[in-house]
């Protein structure tokens, strides 16, 4: 859709719902994307843990978030939702995990 | 060798094995064997670890092993078998199936039922003929997500997708955030082969340059990739060499397509619709094999989990009735559904003539991007039973509709169009 801003307010198309204004005014003035990755596991049944925020958080800092989770290692045995980090990038949202793994 | 019995036998522990191995149970089958091939179950969602799955079903935004993990605890609350780490190789017309077995040797299986439910393989590149040696680093890109996301490994530092399919631009993503350069995901169509969402969050978001109608002339690089041309393609959808580029690269990742894995089913005799890939089947996902039903990837490649979950309860319930003799295989009363104008393909091809569930579920794709576009049903005579309009239908966003089985005028064949604005 084509958005324009008038006077600091956003302008939006005819028809479009509440959602879809949340949404475009969430990607213009602060866009958020949940970050998935991996991290190195020890002592699992698997090498790899997948992690994911839990929570988007801003786009901005989703290549410095990658740097700072490149120094993390965990170990199993690990639960979904387990907080792999408490605070990534000073976003206050935490970095969980999104597999259960058995220590080996 | 080992013998077997169980009432459904389900093939495959991804999300249509898990939805239906469950369903299974819960329909009264009192033995459901799950077989899995890898270590441990959920399939292909284990090496998906990006999110947007269960939007529909959950209403929630899960990464794949999150929601593999929903289904694992439902298959574990249930006194399902699990037989890991094995391998059908065959599968025959009286559904009796042969497996091998790390731990239990070689399993011969006699279901009452069985599920095929084992998903889809990548189309590689000797199937699309690309030109040049056989350097190190060419692979698909579902071959990356695996060494990155389950081995632990960069697959290359500089990196060219072939194909915007979802996979392609999700790995580009992949890539770029585990600190390798993109330089380019290249499209041989005018629009991108995945949903839109990954063309935002995956390529647009972190300015991974897309080239729509073009391809690759040749790979550079005897032992491993060092390049690759890319060229235009005209008017006629050839390449235009006099527009040929070059873009060195250390690796090449191919999205190129799914082709639905029915090795077994074709063993089994069952009769494949040559469009989707995958058997033809009835509202019940029944196959044209007595007994033999079939849900998910292996059927026809979905674009949403959900509805692959939606399909494997389906199948598995059906799968446990036929085991307890309340469902009968395909007869010659059958009702045909076909393809019409405007449409690539329409799921199921089939309806028993009696049906007693309230409504008929369809998944179709459309053939063209079509704006204003309207979806109808019609029956042999050309009469319209049910119709619903959408602003936009694309062939990689799969359509999902719900007909009232009342409003099925009878028929021996029903036709399902899409007609509206080409762009």
């Amino acid at each position: 859709m084509d958005i324009v801003e008038r006077d600091g307010e956003l302008v939006f198309p005819k028809g479009i719902c509440r959602r879809g204004r949340e949404y475009a005014r969430r990607e213009i003035y602060n866009p958020c994307r949940v970050l998935t990755t991996t991290v190195p596991l020890l002592g699992g049944e698997i090498a790899m843990l997948p992690v994911r925020t839990s929570k988007p958080v801003p786009k901005a800092k989703l290549i410095p978030a990658m740097r700072e989770i490149a120094s993390i290692t965990t170990t199993a045995p690990i639960a979904i939702g387990d907080v792999i980090r408490a605070d990534v990038m000073d976003t206050g949202i935490a970095l969980i995990a999104c597999r259960n793994v058995a220590a080996k | 060798m080992k013998n077997v019995t169980c009432d459904v036998a389900v093939i495959g522990s991804g999300p249509a094995g898990l939805a239906a191995a469950v369903a299974a149970h819960d329909q009264g089958a009192e033995d459901v064997l799950l077989i899995e091939r890898d270590a441990g179950l959920g399939g292909i969602l284990q090496q998906c670890i990006h999110n947007g799955f269960g939007l529909h079903l959950f209403d929630e935004d899960l990464t794949g092993p999150e929601y593999a993990s929903r289904f694992i605890a439902e298959a574990e609350a249930r006194p399902i078998r699990q037989i890991l780490r094995a391998m059908v190789i065959e599968l025959n017309a009286n559904r009796e199936l042969l497996a091998v077995s790390r731990n239990e040797g070689l399993l011969h299986v006699s279901p009452k039922a069985v599920v095929l439910a084992m998903g889809c393989r990548e189309r590689p590149r000797g199937a699309i003929a690309l030109p040049g040696f056989r350097p190190a680093g060419i692979m698909t890109a579902g071959t990356a997500q695996r060494f990155i996301n389950i081995e632990g490994f960069l697959p290359g530092k500089e990196i060219v997708i072939l194909g915007s399919g979802d996979i392609g631009m999700i790995m580009a993503r992949r890539l770029h955030l585990e600190g390798a350069r993109v330089k380019a995901v290249i499209e041989i169509q005018s629009c991108i082969g995945g949903l839109s969402r990954n063309l935002v969050q995956c390529l647009q978001d972190f300015d991974i340059p897309l080239y729509l109608s073009h391809t690759l002339t040749d790979i550079h690089g005897a032992h491993r990739v060092e390049g690759v041309d890319v060229a235009p393609l005209d008017r006629h959808g050839k390449p235009d060499l006099s527009g040929s580029f070059p873009v060195s690269c250390d690796t090449l990742l191919l999205s190129v397509g799914l082709i639905p894995e029915n090795e077994l089913s074709r063993q089994a005799g069952v009769r494949l619709d040559p469009i989707t890939g995958g058997p033809l089947v009835d509202q019940h996902y029944q196959t044209s094999v007595p007994g033999v039903f079939a849900a998910g990837n292996v059927v026809q490649v979905f674009d949403l989990v959900d509805h692959v979950s939606t399909c494997g309860t389906t199948a598995g319930s059906s799968a446990a009735r036929y085991a307890a003799g309340e469902i009968a295989a395909w007869d010659d009363r059958m009702c045909r559904i076909e393809a019409g104008k405007g449409v690539r393909a329409v799921v199921p091809q089939r309806l028993t003539a009696d049906r007693d569930a309230d409504e008929v579920h369809f998944y179709l794709r459309s053939g063209s991007v079509m704006r204003k576009a309207t979806l109808q049903l019609s029956n042999g005579g050309n009469e319209s039973l049910f119709t619903k309009r959408f602003r936009i239908v694309r062939p990689p966003e799969m359509i999902h509709v719900a007909v009232a089985n009342g409003d099925f005028i009878p028929s021996k064949s029903y036709a399902a169009s899409l007609r509206g604005e080409i762009t």
